[in-house]
């Protein structure tokens, strides 16, 4: 890695060079909420004076921008017995993440295991993470962040460069070659040893400031020894299987294909849309039978999902600790009660 | 590490995200070139791959199941009930049970559908040689089951004993009735039963569980290493998995010789949807087909 200084005058530069190469989306406040606080979401941002580095974080993830909620994967023409089909539709321009927070990166880091890896990589995913550049920024944690807990609160990964405030400069480490002839052709020093103090410092800093903590130790196992547990139906009793935790979740990448008939019954057209293990036909199959008929079973079925099978599979949870769905829930559940519930066996 | 960002595109040869779409969406065209009814819900549907080349490269294992697209209506994953060395020439048996298949059910032969696979795990029917076979299926479990019967028939010397023993509801829903003498003519025994019989006085056979024909088989061989020496294939509904099992594993069936085909709703095949997901094991691509032991560590598979 390769570690850079740049005074926060530079940062504009940057995103001036940038931003002629693709969409840049970043952090912009959308709105305030009633006591009066910001709130942020990813948007295009056109201006660099838009942009809110500091913010908190955002109540959507930066996912829909790679992973759609909604995508057209192929179009038919149709004409008596016969028809065509046609894949769509091709890629837009390359992305621009401008101020990813480490949990976000972690979070496509983690969905590359899956819908890059296996024998059928997904093809909108791939290319667009192919062509994808992301600047990262340091945060601090909020009341609901259990990044830590996850190991997700550093990105080692998935991304370009990544900044640290550092007061009146910006730390920058430096992980791809586009990235280092990028910051060569603005204003930036090596760090000196008073940089790396106060780098230091403030990393240490924010390691104290983490309210929320989630026990993972044998995490796997007592989910296993668990399933049966009373816990699982209380929990279930408050869900109301919205499907608001999938939909905020950066990791969530489920969905359900369904086909629609144009008007003039010449064309169709095969859609993916994103879709939550809450809902509750997901697991259901033809003749009516269904696997998880009830809330708690798929609220459940989440946990196991996230915080057992992808863990077993990948030695890391499908979760990054940001705290969304807890923040979003309509029944205020939340990811560090739940397992706190299940580890310690009453609610 | 490279830089991802394309910074002009020439740099990177462009992406192929369209191509690979392509390939990742790739369904071939098949003609529905027979509907043959077999009950009042399921019909026999006989596929033919269009394009000749497609059609022989169309290879598939018994067990294994893909997807059948309609434009427009939908696509849905069946198992497939041909036998594997007709390749493209695809047969399925499909009940009537959602838009799909009822738009299925009133479709003529000469329609065009798309297919896509196949996918997920079969029968492992080379390993499985030299041993009796013990084919259970209750209901449309004989759908994937048939694909089996038929590579027995094509291989009866690789086996030993082989006995099918399938229930349905009444004798009315009994599947594929009309190649039961062929299958006893090639040494394959039979053992019907149906869970009742009240609407057809013409029935003269067993009235009750599978399971009581397989308690009887296994009282009638006792003594002998014919357990030790046997696999079985276990396809229906989830309730008959678990009494089935238990019996077979009581009889000392081993748990690595008995295989059940779990049936969930994929959307993609591919190990991406997550809709077939048992825990967070994907039935696309480490099932349909799972040994006992394996199921018997997944939570809520049956």
């Amino acid at each position: 890695m390769i570690f850079k200084v740049i005074d926060r005058e530079e940062l504009g530069r940057l995103f001036a060079l940038l931003a002629p190469l693709g969409r840049v989306i970043g952090p912009v406040e959308i709105a305030r909420d009633r006591r009066g606080e910001h709130r942020h979401g990813f948007a295009e941002v056109a201006d660099f004076e838009a942009l809110c580095l500091d913010y908190g974080t955002t109540a959507l993830p930066a996912k829909a921008y790679v992973l759609p909620y909604r995508e057209r994967l192929a179009a038919f023409r149709l004409g008596g017995q016969d028809w065509e089909k046609v894949p769509g539709p091709d890629q837009e321009r390359p992305l621009i993440f401008f101020g990813l927070h480490a949990c976000d990166i972690n979070a496509f880091n983690k969905l590359d295991k899956v819908l890059l890896g296996g024998a059928y990589p997904v093809p909108g995913y791939a290319a667009r993470r192919r062509e994808m550049f992301v600047v990262g920024s340091d945060c601090q944690p909020r009341p609901a962040c259990f990044c830590r807990s996850m190991g997700a609160d550093t990105a080692r990964h998935g991304f370009d460069l990544f900044l640290t405030d550092l007061g009146g400069s910006y730390f920058v480490e430096i992980l791809s070659s586009a990235a280092f002839n990028l910051v060569r052709k603005i204003a930036a020093r090596d760090p000196e040893e008073d940089d790396h103090r106060r780098y230091r410092r403030r990393v240490a800093e924010k390691n104290t400031r983490f309210t929320t903590q989630v026990d993972t130790t044998d995490l796997t196992k007592i989910l296993d020894l668990e399933f049966q547990s009373e816990v699982w139906q209380q929990w279930g009793a408050r869900c109301l299987s919205c499907g608001t935790c999938a939909n905020v979740c950066p990791t969530c990448y489920c969905y359900t294909v369904s086909e629609q008939a144009g008007l003039d019954l010449q064309s169709a057209r095969k859609i993916k849309t994103l879709y939550s293990c809450n809902l509750v036909d997901f697991a259901a199959v033809a003749g009516g039978h269904n696997f998880r008929p009830t809330s708690h079973a798929r609220l459940k079925y989440r946990y196991y999902h996230k915080h057992r099978g992808f863990v077993e599979a990948y030695e890391e949870p499908l979760c990054v600790g940001c705290g969304r769905c807890g923040e979003s829930c309509l029944a205020g559940i939340t990811v560090p009660e739940v397992i706190a519930s299940v580890r310690g066996g009453e609610s | 590490m490279e830089g991802r960002l394309v910074l002009s595109p020439s740099e990177a040869g462009g992406h192929r995200r369209r191509t690979d779409l392509a390939a990742f969406e790739h369904t071939c065209q098949a003609e529905i070139t027979s509907i043959h009814r077999l009950t009042e819900q399921e019909n026999l549907y006989r596929l033919q791959v269009v394009d000749p080349g497609e059609r022989e490269r169309f290879t598939f294992e018994p067990g294994q199941f893909l997807m059948l697209e309609l434009p427009g209506i939908g696509e849905a994953p069946f198992s497939i009930s041909s036998s594997p060395s007709r390749k493209g020439d695809v047969e399925l048996c499909i009940r009537r049970a959602g838009s799909l298949t009822n738009f299925l059910s009133k479709v003529r032969r000469g329609l065009h559908v798309g297919l896509r696979g196949p996918f997920g795990t079969s029968f492992p029917m080379a390993s499985m040689a030299g041993q009796n076979l013990l084919l259970i299926a209750g209901g449309l479990g004989l759908a994937p089951l048939r694909s089996v019967i038929t590579y027995v028939q094509e291989n009866r010397s690789h086996f030993e004993e082989v006995d099918i023993l399938y229930g349905a509801k009444d004798p009315s829903q009994l599947l594929f009735t009309y190649q039961y003498e062929m299958w006893q003519a090639d040494d394959i025994r039979l053992h019907l039963t149906v869970d009742s019989a009240a609407g057809d006085p013409s029935w003269d056979g067993r009235v009750g569980l599978v399971t009581g024909i397989l308690a009887e088989l296994f009282a009638a061989r006792r003594g002998g290493d014919f357990a030790s020496r046997t696999h079985a294939v276990v396809c229906g509904p989830p309730v008959m998995f678990k009494s089935v099992c238990a019996l077979l594993t009581q009889e000392e069936v081993p748990m690595q010789k008995m295989f059940v085909s779990l049936e969930r709703r994929m959307h993609c095949g591919m190990g991406k949807c997550c809709r077939c997901n048992v825990g967070s094991t994907y039935t696309c691509l480490s099932g349909p087909v799972f040994d006992y032991w394996t199921v018997m560590n997944l939570k809520e598979a049956i």
